[in-house]
């Protein structure tokens, strides 16, 4: 065994200095976000500018309520949320009848399912808004919600894990009389977890961020969700730089909150999906 | 008969599983690909969406207006700026810092995959607000670090070339994350044995770089090329909650060409094509990049 040379031996330090470098240049914005949030609205357009508040205040949030609807968009958002996860259950469902039940034409299906994930979003926005219109859902709660119920990524990614749970079990189950719903909230959602809990993360993000389309269907500012209304404080506040930092910061914290309680689970979700 | 009972039920229940989702799936997504198809050939506007009487088949009219229409051109060339640029400074960053992440299992390492990954996440107005601010030329924190090196103002977001630049550092610094983790998780399944076995042929650590590591994370590098590209050419909120698409049109992506003529100027027709001529360059680049990997000989 030969001695470790001195190239070998500050490798490890240099790559940490490196990692820690260029976390700091990637939080830039993060940092000085809630640190300019916590300014007063004269403060952030000093030159120069300071790295802390000198006076922090809580002004800015209080505002997002008082003189802003963010109580309105904060309820609308998790209306979203609450929604999207009713999809998750029919997104697990669906990847549970791919993945445990044969019938003709599952295969085809399957890959049709497949295929709409290729579709850009550019292509059905138009033809959506008009189905929408049809149907009179433009302008409602339900048109915002209903056309991201459904999911083909995470209905892949169910039928992946599901598959793997052994036939036998479900069978058991079968025997002992157990019905096939009984079994899929009784027996299935238990040993799905795992998968569960990535796909709740994604779709918990996925739903707090949504953007466009609340944009395009609602009309009437009791519906936006807090994207929305953000954009829309961007322009009817254009240079108080405090308020825009304090409603970003209220959008992006919970955020931060629950990935770094969950961030576990994110990463193992990826090697779960077989992407190797 | 006892096995024609159970496949009668396999597939009945089979169906109400999958029924709820593949309904909602087919409605929203297979169902609008064939109503634009259909209205890119008509001149479906706002007058249209009114009484269905007004609208008349035009046949090729809107893609012929398409290819003479100036600032579909500019957005053609606008993405093809953002792709060419963006695309393999994602694919670097991701890779890079997936390596250098792989280095360790420490404490440290983990929190830093987090700090790499947040921008992924966040929400892009968020993104937006917070980019504005430090973008500003006047009170922005970027002009105020480059005065201190006593450099010029940066017109960041004022000019068109820089703008659209402007825009790509943004979408790498947000588009590095997801990509990162899939590089990670795919260097956590090469398996020990290999490095050992290089180590023991006396490969160094650039050697086992070049010819170990990176080779088996081809299929990572391709399934993030493909998704990388596909959505890069989908280039779309930046610019619209950023620039909207100025100055002078030097943002404008065709993606947001196609918001703007179907949401703002209600030109759904039209949108309508210039949304199909997307998808065709979206497929035809997906379909190239297979083939060269087909070519790809196994080792």
């Amino acid at each position: 065994m030969q001695s470790k040379s001195f190239l070998q031996k500050i490798e490890r330090p240099f790559v940490a200095l490196f990692l820690i470098v260029g976390g700091v240049l990637v939080s830039v914005p993060f940092l000085w976000m809630i640190s300019s949030s916590f300014k007063e609205e004269s403060e952030v357009l000093n030159i120069p500018p300071q790295l802390f508040p000198s006076n922090p205040t809580f002004e800015n949030y209080i505002n997002l309520f008082q003189s802003l609807n963010f109580g309105v968009y904060l309820k609308n958002t998790l209306i979203i949320v609450l929604f999207s996860f009713l999809g998750l259950l029919l997104n697990a469902m669906a990847g549970y009848g791919f993945a445990k039940f044969n019938f003709k034409g599952k295969q085809k299906l399957f890959y049709i399912v497949l295929a709409t994930m290729m579709i850009p979003a550019q292509v059905t926005m138009i033809p959506v808004y008009l189905l929408l219109n049809e149907m009179g859902l433009t302008n409602t709660m339900t048109g915002i919600v209903l056309p991201g119920l459904a999911v083909a990524f995470s209905i892949f990614l169910f039928r992946q894990f599901m598959t793997t749970i052994p036939n036998d079990l479900i069978e058991a189950a079968r025997l002992d009389g157990a019905g096939e719903f009984y079994i899929f909230f009784k027996l299935i959602i238990p040993i799905a977890k795992p998968i569960f809990a990535v796909q709740g993360i994604l779709t918990f993000i996925g739903a707090w961020n949504s953007f466009l389309w609340p944009l395009i269907i609602a009309n009437d500012e009791s519906l936006y969700t807090l994207s929305v209304g953000l954009s829309l404080l961007q322009g009817q506040y254009a240079n108080n730089y405090a308020l825009q930092m304090a409603g970003a910061a209220f959008m992006v914290i919970p955020i931060v909150i629950i990935f770094s309680f969950f961030q576990k689970y994110i990463v193992e979700g990826f090697t779960m999906s077989g992407l190797k | 008969m006892k096995g024609i009972l159970k496949s009668v039920s396999q597939a009945k229940h089979g169906l109400m599983f999958i029924a709820p989702a593949v309904l909602i799936l087919f409605v929203f997504s297979i169902v609008p690909i064939i109503i634009a198809f259909f209205i890119s050939f008509t001149d479906l506007n706002l007058k249209g969406l009114a009484d269905w009487s007004n609208i008349s088949f035009i046949g090729f009219e809107n893609y012929v207006e398409l290819f003479s229409d100036e600032l579909f051109h500019k957005s053609i060339y606008n993405t093809i700026f953002y792709v060419l640029i963006g695309v393999p400074l994602v694919i670097f960053f991701s890779l890079g810092i997936a390596l250098l992440l792989n280095y360790g299992t420490s404490k440290l390492f983990t929190v830093f995959r987090a700090v790499y990954y947040m921008p992924s996440i966040t929400n892009i107005i968020a993104v937006a607000v917070v980019w504005g601010y430090l973008y500003n030329t006047e009170y922005g924190l970027f002009n105020y670090l480059l005065s201190l090196l006593s450099a010029d103002k940066i017109p960041w977001l004022t000019d068109p070339t820089i703008a659209k630049l402007s825009l790509i550092i943004l979408a790498v610094w947000k588009g590095i994350g997801i990509n990162m983790i899939i590089f990670l998780a795919a260097l956590q399944g090469i398996p020990q044995s290999y490095y050992e076995a290089a180590k023991i042929d006396g490969a160094n650590r650039f050697q086992t770089l070049f010819y170990v590591t990176i080779p088996l994370l081809r299929y990572a590098t391709f399934f993030v090329t493909v998704t990388t590209l596909i959505g890069w050419m989908q280039f779309f909120e930046e610019p619209f909650v950023m620039t909207d698409g100025g100055p002078l049109d030097g943002t404008i992506s065709i993606a947001l060409f196609i918001y703007k003529n179907g949401f703002q100027f209600s030109e759904f027709g039209y949108a309508a094509a210039g949304s199909f001529i997307l998808f065709i360059f979206i497929i035809v680049t997906t379909l190239v990049q297979f083939k060269v990997r087909k070519s790809d000989t196994e080792y």
